[in-house]
């Protein structure tokens, strides 16, 4: 087999997966779960093959799709750093959430739809990692959209469900929408939508988008925003938490929120000055409201999700800030650290038979053990404490942020990473310490083996992940944007444990001290509380953190309502304007003209052939008679 | 006045309107029908006029087959009179019409 | 009167009496100011077609001649007055006539008739016609339809077979 085929055979496994449990094996759920997870770490494999035969180079696979007068679309797999990379986070963690939901969801009626999207997602977000080429980009793009609308209404028989999936749709949607007018204006000035020849434009002419760039490097943002749920378009995610779990670990922790930020640093190029400012300020600021949100929610899954977003808000600030490679290194550390959390979180969810609420729960330690050492390294390595995964790629950041002395996002940076480890402790305390709060938490037991031995893989990521040299290759792959990391190539282990204090010490300690402040001040207040003692502290501060600072109800009252007054306006005029006058008259007309004509056609035998006479008589005098 | 071919397809066109006219005024199927017959008649006649100004029997033989398609067709068309009939009761052509006005 | 006479049995005269003949017949058969039994109509109808059997002949068509007696007069009458009898169909009832749609009617026709006329007029009739050469006898007329004719004659054969089948069908009492 030739290598050039293996890209392919890796981007297709699971659409073939996906579409052969639809057709045939939906009745049998191990044969469904089979080929999916089958597909997908054989993926894993194949990238692995990659890697090993053709190491961390840029290479391009493509065929002519589409040739439309000057427009030429390529089909095309474009392999490099970037995205082999997130080629193995999204088969890795991807085939570990697979293997994990065969436990997860045994007991569900839907079991092989479930797989079948699963794959489906797989193929699609694949497209989007592997693609060279803008339009390719969208239509994955577009597929990642329509899949995870799939996966979060996935209990579609649930209102909350079904509602949260078509939020999920239509926010990402408008975001898509000025995602495509970007690559349009691109295309517009460049005339190519390859990946590999604006880059190269870019470089020979800087100044080649003139005045548009900025516009253009918004609108592309914009995509990025609905995806990876930046403010204010970040209000689908939480309410994503509808879908399975496994769902919220691989969608909205690992890979599909991801899609933004791999989307920005893949097109990094294109960015100005002015729209990368715009973009690190939209991520420090969603970055800490999703912060300051996750400390008074009290549903397992909706404080991940706010954590997810915060911390997405951080990466796409490192964008801004121009470290792409930091923003990469975050991206994959966080995708085995949350992946870990949220799978996790789907074990105590089994255990407690579908409970969500924290403070239902209470001392679960001594009931699921294997589940409790998991959820703990996965907390300290989101709250980046060192020598977790986390604490690497979060000082790489804060780091970045240092060196671009932009102190007052670092300051916005070094607070997030404070009321991190604040929400994330004072879940940990709620969920695992403490008392016994309901009879669900007294009869919890731990979950099969199937389920933990995910967990148990994805510790030793969160473990190490920060550790491998995963920031280098970002680095090099980004060595021409970013001076300052390019020249640390080949680092001892011992060396790269140093690293962050070598490179940026003091943001390095002050990160240190900020999760410190975070870890004691959550310890204070909720290692033996009952209820939550910072609901009466905060007043109203507490209401407005944990009704989400009110964006839905903002949304309601200003979006949804122009929204609906434009809807009834066109309403109005599509059934008076359209309806009553275009369609009423034409109607009115065929239908007074066909009564007319309805008149003739009588039935009568004599009237017909009277007629025919009388036909005959006028041909004969044409013919005849003159 | 010598009678020529002229005399023939007068009377030939005569017989035609004359049986368009019980075609058209007469409301018994079955008088309609003859009407019909009429008419196919006085086609024959015109047919058999042309034979002899032309001196060929071509004209002759069509007339032959006419007879033999007239003779199926009464057959047909007095079947599927008396199948209406069986059904309405009736052989008025205005019982026949079934569409609403 | 014996011109008058010798006159009638001369072909030309022979051509009025059955032209008169055929109208007067056809006209009875189609609107008869005594009778609207439809057994009136038929009879006259075959008084029509026996005096179009006279022109025949004047034509020199002999067999059509005799043919037309015996298939219409014979074949065909019969059949109609089979069918008028098996209805029963007793004297029509006087329904209204529309003044009009008739006005309208006889005017088409008068108006199909004139213009047949009046076209045949153009060609100043009169000058009768040459002696026949072609004799509408059985023997040439046989001739014909077994060589120059015998495919048209053979799916005539097929078409009354046809006929005859769906007749058949057709008078079925209840069809299947």
């Amino acid at each position: 087999m030739k290598l050039e085929a293996l890209p392919w055979i890796l981007l297709f496994l699971p659409l073939c997966a996906a579409g052969i449990i639809t057709l045939f094996t939906l009745r049998s759920q191990k044969l469904s779960a089979g080929l999916s997870i089958g597909a997908i770490v054989s993926g894993f494999v194949l990238a692995i093959a990659l890697i090993k035969s053709g190491g961390w180079e840029a290479r391009e696979f493509s065929l002519n799709w589409l040739s439309i007068g000057n427009l030429n679309v390529d089909f095309g797999l474009r392999l490099d750093a970037l995205s082999l990379m997130m080629l193995l986070i999204v088969t890795g963690v991807g085939s570990v959430i697979h293997i994990y939901s065969y436990g997860y969801m045994h007991e569900d009626e839907g079991f092989s739809r479930f797989f079948a999207c699963l794959s489906l997602f797989t193929f699609s977000m694949l497209g989007i990692v592997l693609a060279n080429n803008f339009l390719q980009l969208f239509i994955f793009w577009e597929l990642v959209g329509v899949s995870s609308y799939l996966l979060i209404g996935f209990w579609f028989d649930k209102a909350s469900a079904a509602d949260a999936s078509k939020k999920a749709f239509l926010t990402n949607r408008i975001g898509d929408f000025g995602f495509m007018l970007g690559i349009l204006t691109v295309f517009a000035v460049v005339g190519s939508l390859n990946f590999a020849v604006i880059q190269e434009q870019f470089k020979a002419n800087p100044a080649l988008m003139g005045g548009s760039a900025t516009l253009a490097g918004l609108l592309i943002f914009c995509g990025a925003m609905g995806k990876s749920a930046q403010f204010p378009l970040h209000v689908w995610l939480p309410d994503a938490m509808e879908g399975p779990t496994p769902v919220s670990a691989l969608i909205h922790a690992a890979t599909m929120v991801a899609a933004g930020v791999y989307m920005l640093c893949r097109v990094v190029f294109l960015f100005t000055p002015e729209a990368l400012t715009v973009i690190s300020w939209i991520g420090g600021f969603t970055a800490l409201l999703a912060a300051l949100i996750a400390v008074q929610q009290n549903d397992i899954k909706r404080i991940l999700a706010y954590s997810t977003l915060s911390q997405l808000g951080y990466m796409v600030m490192a964008v801004g800030l121009g470290g792409a490679g930091a923003a990469m290194f975050h991206l994959t550390t966080h995708a085995f650290f949350k992946a870990l959390l949220f799978l996790g979180a789907g074990s105590v969810i089994h255990a407690m038979h579908h409970e969500q609420d924290i403070w239902k729960m209470g001392a679960l330690r001594k009931k699921m053990p294997v589940t409790f050492w998991t959820f703990l390294v996965g907390t300290l390595a989101l709250c980046g404490v060192p020598p977790f995964s986390g604490f690497y790629s979060k000082d790489a950041i804060l780091a970045q942020a240092w060196h671009a002395h932009n102190y007052p996002l670092f300051v916005i940076a070094v607070s997030v990473a404070v009321l991190t480890a604040f929400y994330m402790f004072r879940l940990f305390f709620v969920v695992w310490v403490g008392d016994v709060r309901s009879a669900e938490a007294g009869h919890a037991h731990e979950s099969p083996g199937v389920m933990i031995w995910p967990l148990r893989a994805l510790v030793v990521l969160a473990l190490f992940g920060g550790v491998l040299g995963i920031n280098e290759i970002f680095a090099a792959q980004f060595s021409a944007a970013e001076h300052a990391e390019a020249s640390e190539h080949g680092l001892t282990l011992l060396q790269r444990i140093a690293e962050p204090f070598t490179n940026a010490p003091v943001a390095a300690g002050i990160g240190i001290i900020a999760t410190l402040i975070g870890f004691l001040t959550a310890r204070g207040l909720y290692a033996t509380a009952k209820s939550d003692p910072l609901t009466s502290k905060l007043g109203w501060m507490s209401r407005a953190m944990a009704n989400r600072f009110y964006f839905d109800e903002i949304y309601e009252a200003t979006v949804i309502r122009i929204h609906d007054l434009a809807g009834t306006i066109s309403n109005w005029i599509d059934s008076w304007i359209i309806e009553g006058l275009c369609i009423g008259v034409v109607r009115g007309g065929t239908d007074l003209t066909g009564r007319a004509l309805r008149l003739v056609q009588t039935g009568n035998l004599q009237t017909y052939a009277f007629l025919f006479v009388l036909g005959v008589a006028v041909v004969l005098w044409l013919t005849l008679g003159k | 006045m010598n009678v020529g071919l002229e005399h023939y397809l007068v009377v030939s066109a005569l017989l035609f309107a004359l049986g368009l006219l019980g075609v058209i005024t007469r409301r018994n199927l079955i008088v309609m029908y003859m009407s019909l017959e009429l008419m196919l008649n006085s086609a024959n006649l015109a047919l058999v006029s042309f034979s002899r100004f032309n001196d060929n029997l071509n004209g002759q033989v069509m007339v032959f087959f006419i007879i033999t398609v007239a003779a199926a067709e009464v057959a047909v068309g007095l079947a599927l009179i008396v199948a209406l009939y069986r059904k309405r009761q009736s052989a008025h052509v205005e019982d026949l019409t079934s569409m609403k006005l | 009167m014996d011109a008058l006479l010798n006159y009638l049995f001369s072909s030309n005269g022979l051509f009025w009496v059955f032209a008169f003949m055929t109208l007067a017949c056809g006209g009875l058969v189609v609107a008869n100011p005594f009778s609207r039994n439809p057994v009136t109509s038929a009879m006259f109808l075959v008084l029509t077609i026996i005096s179009m059997a006279g022109l025949f002949v004047l034509l020199h068509a002999f067999f059509l001649a005799a043919v037309q007696v015996m298939v219409y007069a014979g074949a065909v009458m019969v059949l109609f007055l089979f069918v008028i009898m098996l209805l029963d169909l007793q004297e029509e009832e006087r329904r209204k006539v529309k003044k009009l749609g008739l006005l309208a009617g006889l005017l088409s026709i008068g108006a199909i008739a004139g213009i047949f006329v009046k076209s045949l007029m153009a060609a100043q009739p009169g000058r009768g016609l040459p002696a026949p050469v072609a004799e509408g006898g059985t023997i040439p007329l046989g001739k014909l339809l077994f060589t120059n004719y015998l495919l048209p004659f053979e799916i005539v054969s097929v078409l009354l077979l046809v006929a005859m089948v769906g007749v058949i069908l057709l008078s079925k009492k209840d069809l299947k």
